[in-house]
This record gives C-alpha cells, structure tokens and sequence, in this order.
C-alpha cells in the first residue's frame, strides 16, 4: 500500500455529556478505538449513519479535536511534533453547509485569504494574487472576490469553501459531506471539480458522505463507522460488491438508485436505535442485527482482516 | 373526473409580492391524484414544491396570492373555502408531513398529547378512543412500546423517531391525502429506506393518494407512479413513473437524471453530466422557455415558446420547442451520450 498521508492509531475521543441539571454528567465514546489510513494520492470514503462519529474523526485529523487516547500521525510523524499552523498547511477542511460555513459579512477575498492571515502564510502583498488564482482553480469568476456570501448561490459558495481550503496548498483535504446540501445539478459540478483538483495537485481526500452513490463515484477505499467503531473497511470495488458486515449489508440494500422498476427495500433493521452514552453490549449493533446470535449479546467481535477486507462482526471470525 | 380522483389541480399560481417587484414562484401548475396513487413533483431547490404545496393546504404565507382555474379535492371546489373549513380539511383528509418533524411537533407537550389532539379535533370522540389510535399508529409506523412512549416529549426520540411520530400523527384521522415534503431528505439512508417502505405500505393498505416532494430521483424512480419535473415555477415534464426515467424527453429532465452517479453505469472517477448555471429570477414579466439560459439546445426561439406541451400519449408529455431527433443528434455531435 501507499504510504499514508495520514494515519490514526486507535484513537478515542470520549466526551463528557452533561445529564440535566444535579445529575452530573456520563462520558460518550464518540470515536472508540478507531485506526485508519489516509494513503497519498487515494480518496478514502467514510460512511455511517448520523451520530456515530465521522466529523469528530475530521476534527480530529484537522487537530481541532484532541483525542482522548491514541495518536495520530501525519506523514508518520506523531502529531505531538507538528503546531496548528503545521497542520494547517497540510490538512484543510470543506464542510458541508455552504450557507452557514462563510462569515456573511466577509467579501469572498476576504474569507478565501483568510487561512493565509491566520497562519501567516507569504506575504500580504501575494495575498490577493493568490485568491485569484484559487478563483480560477475552482472556476468561479473574478469579479465575485468583492462580493459576499449571501450574493453567490449555493454551488458558488461551495466553491468558494474549496478555494479557501486549497489556498493553503494542502496535502490532504477533509471533505465532510461536501455536496449534501447541493441539488444534483450542482453537486456533480462540485465532484467534477474536486475530481479535477485532486489529479490536477495531487490530493488526498477523506470524503465523509451518507450518499453512498456518491462515496462509490469518488473513493478507492471505504471505511464504514458504526458508534465510534469502524465495522468494515475494505477497497471501494470489495465493499461495493462483497459487502460483509450486517450493518454494511443494510446500508447498501438502502440506496436508492434511480430505477423505476424497483420499489423500495426493506431493511430489515430493527428499529431501536443505540443510545451512545449507555451502548448495548457485546457488538454494538447487535439490537438491529438481522443476523444477531446469543454470543453477539455478550462478547465484543474483533476486527479480522482478509487481506485488506477488514469487518468487525462474529460472522466472519471475530470471537477469540 | 374520473371516480378514482381525490385531487384534481388545474392552473395553480402563486404571486408573492416582494422588494424587486412581484415574484412568480409558481406559475400554472396542473395534476390529478387518484386514490393509492403516488405522484412525485421533483425539481431543483427553489422551483415551487413547497409552495405548491402550501398552496393546496392553504397555508401559503399571508403575502402570497393564489390563483388557480381549479382545486377540487373530493370532488369539491375548494378555491374558495375558509379558513376555519380548510383548517377542518388539513389533518382531517388531507395531511402533511414536512422535512423538518419540529416544525409540526410542539416541544413542551408529550408525544400523547399531540396526536391525541388532532383526533379529537377532528374527530370528536372521546380520549380512549384517541389513545387507542395513537398505539395502533405507533405500532403501525415502528416505534417499540409505543404505549409507554405516549408520556414522552418530541427531545427524547431520535430523528428518525420523530419522523415516524410525524407520520402516525398525519394518519391520526385517516386521511384521503398527504403531501409529504421532503419527508426523509434530512435522514440517514436506513432510517430513509425504512420511512419510505413504510409510507407505501401504508398507503397501499388504506388507500391514500400520495404527494411527495422531493429533490431525489432515486426516491422518485422507486415510489412514483407520476412524476412531474418542476423547473422554475412550471412543469417541464410529467408522466408515469417508469417512461419518464426511461424516455425523459425534456432537456432539463434529461440533465438531471445525467448529473447522478448510479453505481454500475457511471464509472469510478469518471466525470458525471451537469446542468451548469443557475435558476433563473422569477421577479416581474417573465417569458419563453426559462431553461434557455442553461440549456446546450437554446435556439433564439426558445425566447418566445409558449407553453404548449407535447403529448407521446400515455400522460406522459413535456414542454419544449425542438424536436427530441435534433437534441438527440446534437448531443451525439457533442460527444455527450
Ligand atoms: N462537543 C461534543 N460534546 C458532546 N458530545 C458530542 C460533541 N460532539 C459530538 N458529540 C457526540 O458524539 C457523537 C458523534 O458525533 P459526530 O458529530 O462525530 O457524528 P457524525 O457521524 O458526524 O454525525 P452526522 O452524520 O449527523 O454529522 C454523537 O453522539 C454526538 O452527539
Ligand atoms: N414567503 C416568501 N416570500 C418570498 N419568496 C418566497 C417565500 N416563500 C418562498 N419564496 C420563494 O419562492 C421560490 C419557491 O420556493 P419553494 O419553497 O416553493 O421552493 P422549493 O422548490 O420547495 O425549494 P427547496 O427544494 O429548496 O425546498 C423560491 O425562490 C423562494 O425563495
Ligand atoms: S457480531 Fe453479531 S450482532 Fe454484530 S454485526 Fe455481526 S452478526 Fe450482527
Ligand atoms: S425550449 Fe429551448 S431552451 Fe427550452 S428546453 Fe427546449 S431547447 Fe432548451
Ligand atoms: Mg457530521
Ligand atoms: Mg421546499
């Protein structure tokens, strides 16, 4: 494999969740034992459903969220080593809302350069030569660097969120659910371009999306989180065909793809949902499990690797 | 009108007085929903969907005019009614699930409350019969002990949950219609699936029509029996279900369905359709083809097209001046399938 741009080593980052007034407050594993490898040059999708942990795992890797245990590398190097303005120099975020992610009462030069004011990268005088280079990197025209958020549409504003992310050079890009908010037209205009940019600067991206059709399109290698865990990880083309894990198998059976002669599939979930502060025992998705056996009530699988199809679930081996 | 028909729309327009003038957001909107029917009204964010919709129930904002040639729902003319009666209408037979659940549920009061409400406001009887409903419906939507679950408030459920407590809540009377506005767009793909798959049984079991909204094709293709595209404030295309994702006729239909990736067909990395541009402003005197900004096939006469659809027969029809053999051909000069 490539070597990795970024890495994790089981990282958890636990939170502390206040329970209501006099009643003290309970940790919450958000990200629990989590190791991932970002390679150089590759996009690595990261799907789950709401709420099991994928922006703080880009929090994480931005170092905007320190983890509670574990260590997380850039380049191999420990973070420990490396200064937020390091780390900015290398890792840059989109996120997903283009309306609430800009500051309104910035003009579009102001918000584009102002990774560079804030780690203060070249001088002040490049500055705008490089916001108008960004703006023609992410196709949008120059005149809009005197206007404000509220003036672009929200196509124009997601790329002026990938201009601010790539004005700082980075190596890796975190995109955490880049075109959820777009309509379809406008969406596949943001993966084109973040397609184009990757091959044109040699990127790497992690793609955080629940629009699988999307992750499909974009990723080589896909990791799926369940409450903090990542369950399955395999290369895009395994996953896709060969998925393993229940909760994996249920996400895919979910897509919608446009086609007319099918209806809608039934799950086959269970309809309790995990609360993470109290999560259930031995495999935590073990109360929707269509596949659930006694021993999965009870014992924690382990993740087992088949060559580099990793799934965490007594299925495929993983009680010892 | 055919017997099967619960809402017949011809028409529909919206004005909505604003700074710059008088914005025509829905400008001459037409369907038929029969009974156990789904018809889909998908269209990119801004098109009209949700005003349409508000439109039918009467809850347009105070600013905005109505007009329409016709809205009879049941065979009645209601273009005209009250807004005591339309409010007797809405969560009666007709109701409404919108995208967002906290928009319709009220955070200070239990889950049992709120739906036992609606039913004794629109249906009288007594509170037993109310909470009897309100398990069953529970029950019906997928939520666990739904009994012990009548003593909660809307903060205690997830997401997904309130959705569904949403759902149960537009069944509370049995209604003959119900518009769902993007009713699973803010949810996670299993909790979506599993929404969906329920509102279809449900509406197969009691019969309902069906209006969903939304900007998803892929929901679209799997639960329509109509679709109606929507492209600023006008349809551009409408037709069953599977002609019009087989045979979309419309150059923005056809931009749509170009722009998603679908495994199997498009391939990894490779580059996707688009429909570069933006919607148009829909303020002041608007004419001709809408799209002509965005579209490859404008021709100066798009200008001034006026809407006559072409029908293929079937219901299926669409709006645009050039011929599909010359589109066709010019996408095959283009090198764009
Ligand atoms: N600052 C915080 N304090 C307490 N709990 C938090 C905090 N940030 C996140 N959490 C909790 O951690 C868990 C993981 O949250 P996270 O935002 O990483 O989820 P996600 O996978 O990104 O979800 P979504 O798809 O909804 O964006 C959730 O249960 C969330 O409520
Ligand atoms: N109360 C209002 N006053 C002025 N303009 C309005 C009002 N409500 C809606 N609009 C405008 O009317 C147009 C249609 O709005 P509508 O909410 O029907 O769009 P939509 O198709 O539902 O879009 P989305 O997919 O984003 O929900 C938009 O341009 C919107 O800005
Ligand atoms: S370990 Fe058991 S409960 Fe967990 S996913 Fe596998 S089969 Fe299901
Ligand atoms: S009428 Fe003209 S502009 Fe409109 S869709 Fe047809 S070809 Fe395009
Ligand atoms: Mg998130
Ligand atoms: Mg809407």
């Amino acid at each position: 494999m490539t070597e990795a741009a970024l890495e994790t080593v089981d990282v958890t980052c636990v939170f502390q969740v206040g329970q209501g007034f006099l009643r003290g407050s309970k940790p919450l594993r958000a990200v629990n034992g989590v190791s991932l490898k970002i390679p150089r040059g590759q996009v690595v999708g990261l799907v789950g459903e709401s709420g099991c942990g994928k922006s703080t795992m880009a929090n994480i890797l931005l170092g905007l969220q320190r983890p509670s245990s574990g260590d997380v590398l850039y380049s191999g190097n420990s973070a420990a080593g490396f200064s937020r303005r390091q780390i900015a120099r290398r890792i840059q975020p989109i996120f997903q809302d283009p309306y609430s992610s800009l500051n309104p009462t910035k003009t579009i030069e102001a918000i584009i350069s102002q990774p560079l004011r804030i780690h203060n990268v070249g001088a002040p005088s490049e500055w705008t030569a490089r916001v108008t280079e960004m703006l023609d990197v992410v196709g949008l025209p120059r005149r809009v660097a005197a206007s404000y958020p509220s003036q672009l549409s929200g196509g124009q504003r997601q790329r002026v969120a990938i201009a601010r992310a790539l004005v700082m050079r980075p190596e890796v890009v975190i995109c955490d659910e880049p075109t959820s908010a777009l309509d379809v037209s406008v969406q596949s205009q943001i993966l084109n371009l973040l397609q184009d940019l990757k091959e044109e600067f040699g990127l790497t991206y992690l793609l955080i999306s629940h629009n699988l059709a999307v992750v499909q399109h974009m990723a080589d290698r896909v990791a799926v989180m369940y409450l903090g865990r990542i369950v399955e990880e395999a290369d895009s083309d395994a996953l896709f065909d060969d998925p393993r894990h229940p909760y994996t198998r249920a996400l895919l059976g979910s897509v919608l793809t446009p086609d007319p002669r099918l209806g809608v599939p039934d799950t086959h979930l269970g309809t309790i949902f995990p609360n993470p502060i109290d999560p259930p025992s031995g495999c935590p998705f073990h109360p929707r499990c269509p596949n659930c056996t006694d021993i999965c009530q009870s014992v924690p699988p382990h993740l087992v690797s088949d060559g580099d199809h990793e799934t965490e679930c007594h299925l495929y081996g993983g009680a010892s | 009108m055919a017997s099967g028909v619960i809402l017949e729309v011809e028409n529909l327009r919206v004005d909505i007085p604003v700074a710059a003038g008088m914005l025509h957001p829905v400008r001459g909107i037409g369907f038929s929903v029969s009974r156990g029917e789904t018809l889909c009204i998908v269209g990119e964010s801004g098109c009209g969907k949700s005003l349409t919709s508000l439109a039918i129930m009467g809850l347009l904002p105070k600013t905005a005019q109505r007009t329409a040639d016709r809205m009879d729902f049941l065979g009645r003319d209601i273009r005209h009614l009250g807004e005591r009666e339309m409010a007797r209408q809405r969560g009666g037979s007709m109701s409404m699930i919108f995208q967002e659940p906290m928009t319709s549920l009220n955070p200070s009061y239990t889950i049992g409350n709120q739906l036992a409400e609606v039913h004794l406001r629109h249906v009288g009887q007594n509170r037993t019969a109310a909470r009897d409903r309100a398990v069953f419906l529970l029950e019906k939507v997928g939520i666990s002990a739904a009994a012990s679950r009548l003593g909660q408030y809307p903060h205690q459920l997830s997401g997904g949950q309130r959705q569904r407590v949403m759902i149960a809540m537009a069944l509370m009377c049995g209604p003959e219609l119900i518009i769902a506005d993007e009713p699973t767009t803010a949810l996670d793909v299993t909790i979506q699936a599993q929404i969906l798959h329920l509102l279809a049984e449900l509406q197969r079991e009691f019969q309902m029509g069906m209006i969903l909204i939304t900007h998803d094709l892929g929901i679209v293709a799997r639960v329509a029996d109509k679709v109606q595209v929507m492209y600023a404030g006008k349809t551009v295309e409408e037709g069953p279900c599977e002609t019009v994702f087989d045979a979309p006729m419309h150059p923005y239909t056809q931009g749509l369905l170009r722009c998603i990736p679908i495994p199997g067909l498009t391939r990894r990395g490779e580059r996707l359709g688009s429909v570069p541009g933006i919607v148009p402003n829909l303020v002041g005197t608007l004419s001709g083809c809408m799209f002509r900004n965005r579209c490859d096939h404008a021709r100066d006469a798009c200008a001034n097209m006026r809407d006559e659809p072409t029908h293929m027969g079937d219901g299926h029809a669409y709006t645009c001046l050039r011929a599909p053999e010359e589109i066709l051909g010019e996408r095959q000069a283009a090198g764009t399938p």
